[in-house]
């Protein structure tokens, strides 16, 4: 009897490997990946013409497609926002709640190898690979606390690691898999010239924008000028595009640095507020937050007047527009950047 | 019979779990037309596609939109 495995393929040269090594031991392996809306793919490039050049592909469809296994797609947008706002292991050095994130995806696997009469779960996880989440003391927390337990197992360092059901019940054989560790990625580029595999990703950090910085930057501000942890996925898309700025506590202003992000912008403008430069060519920006009052639709065109090609007249026209509701015409001065303080910038 | 998706303004891989999504629900032999702004799909959905066994039948641009058009010929 042929046995089946769910492999959770991320995108990334590891769970590539592990997937490849468990399909050459004669296992039918299909992929789950899981979308959590924070994931770094092809589409944040197709957003910015600058980085036009690079290929606008999704990394898991295309591991698929290299090893030849159906990938099932699965939105957790929604279950996963328990998981980012309320981590029970904590965040990592930004807002990544790695350990909780990977117990919560290999959960998912579990339950879908349930429902699908799948045998057993492979994961690319290397030991001591991530601060967080693929440390010796965590691999156990993982296997027991998404309630795969030894259904669980990961192929690129199994043999660091107690005998999992499916080399037990000899479904695989233990001694065809591997025992990489540490943060030295030789071992796996060395498999994969085995295997042939070339021109694959490497993601720099890790899967997803929650690992960037700049990122988790944003979100937190969000998080604390909204006075609650919240999100929507319109919310954590527009946080990976364009300047942001905030010169208020209860609105930021989200605008575009060039022609890529403007078409991306442009498509919110029937749910946001926006501001565009009419006498000079200029970003277009959306506002963030409820209906301004004069005042600051004034400070916000000037601040926007001063990322325009007005930015040295004396006066700058804008359309300042409500969703659903005729534009209004403002005249400003473009404030000079040093009226524009720095912590108003998010980074 | 055609059917319809709209996933304009989606970024990938939302378009490909919305056809995903919608052909599971189909017959066998269905079309199912997919609007697309995100040009990342010109990609991912015959990448898709492929592993999964349907076919793309045609992909057209227009202006900013990027319909394709998939035929359902595997059912699992
Ligand atoms: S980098 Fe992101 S997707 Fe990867 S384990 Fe951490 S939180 Fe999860």
């Amino acid at each position: 009897m042929q046995r089946k495995a769910v492999s959770l393929i991320s995108g990334g040269l590891d769970s590539l490997l592990a997937t490849k090594a468990i399909m050459e031991q004669g296992i039918h392996v299909e992929g789950i990946n899981f979308f959590t809306g924070f994931c770094v793919e092809g589409h944040t490039h197709a957003i910015r013409k600058k980085d036009k050049a690079k290929p606008k592909r999704n990394n898991a469809l295309w591991v698929a497609e290299k090893l030849g296994i159906k990938l099932h797609i699965i939105d957790i947008v929604d279950e996963y926002k328990d998981v980012v706002i309320n981590p029970k292991h904590g965040y990592g050095a930004n807002l990544n709640p790695c350990l909780d994130c990977k117990i919560f995806m290999v959960h998912k696997a579990f339950e879908w190898i349930k429902k699908n009469n799948f045998d057993f779960i492979i994961t690319g996880e290397v030991m001591g690979q991530r601060p967080m989440s693929q440390r010796k003391q965590t691999m156990p927390i993982i296997s027991h606390e998404s309630g795969a337990e030894d259904l669980l197992l990961r192929p690129l360092c199994a043999k660091n690691l107690p005998e999992t059901k499916a080399e037990r019940e000899g479904w695989v054989n233990r001694d065809q898999l591997f025992d990489f560790s540490g943060r030295s990625r030789k071992p796996q580029i060395q498999l994969a010239k085995k295997y042939g595999f070339e021109d694959y990703a490497q993601p720099a950090g890790g899967c997803c924008f929650l690992t960037d910085e700049n990122y988790s930057v944003k979100l937190q501000d969000l998080w604390d000028n909204r006075g609650e942890k919240k999100y929507d996925l319109d919310d954590i898309m527009l946080l990976k595009v364009g300047r942001h700025i905030r010169p208020r506590p209860d609105y930021k202003i989200i605008m575009a640095r060039e022609e890529g992000e403007t078409r991306f912008l442009s498509g919110y403008k029937k749910q946001f507020q926006s501001i565009k430069t009419t006498s000079h060519a200029g970003p277009l920006a959306l506002i963030d937050g409820p209906p301004l009052d004069q005042d600051q639709i004034e400070l916000a065109s000037a601040i926007i007047a001063r990322f325009s090609k007005g930015k040295n007249a004396d006066r700058v026209e804008l359309d300042y527009s409500l969703p659903g509701s005729e534009p209004q015409t403002v005249s400003v001065k473009p404030l000079q950047p040093s009226e524009i303080p720095q912590n108003w910038y998010l980074l | 019979m055609v059917t319809q998706v709209d996933a304009r303004r989606l970024l990938c891989p939302m378009p490909v779990i919305r056809l995903q999504d919608t052909i599971q629900e189909l017959p066998l032999d269905s079309i199912v037309e997919i609007t697309c702004t995100d040009p990342g799909v010109k990609n991912d959905i015959p990448a898709w596609c492929k592993i999964n066994g349907q076919r793309v039948e045609q992909i057209l641009e227009q202006d900013d939109e990027i319909i394709i058009s998939v035929r359902k010929l595997n059912n699992d």
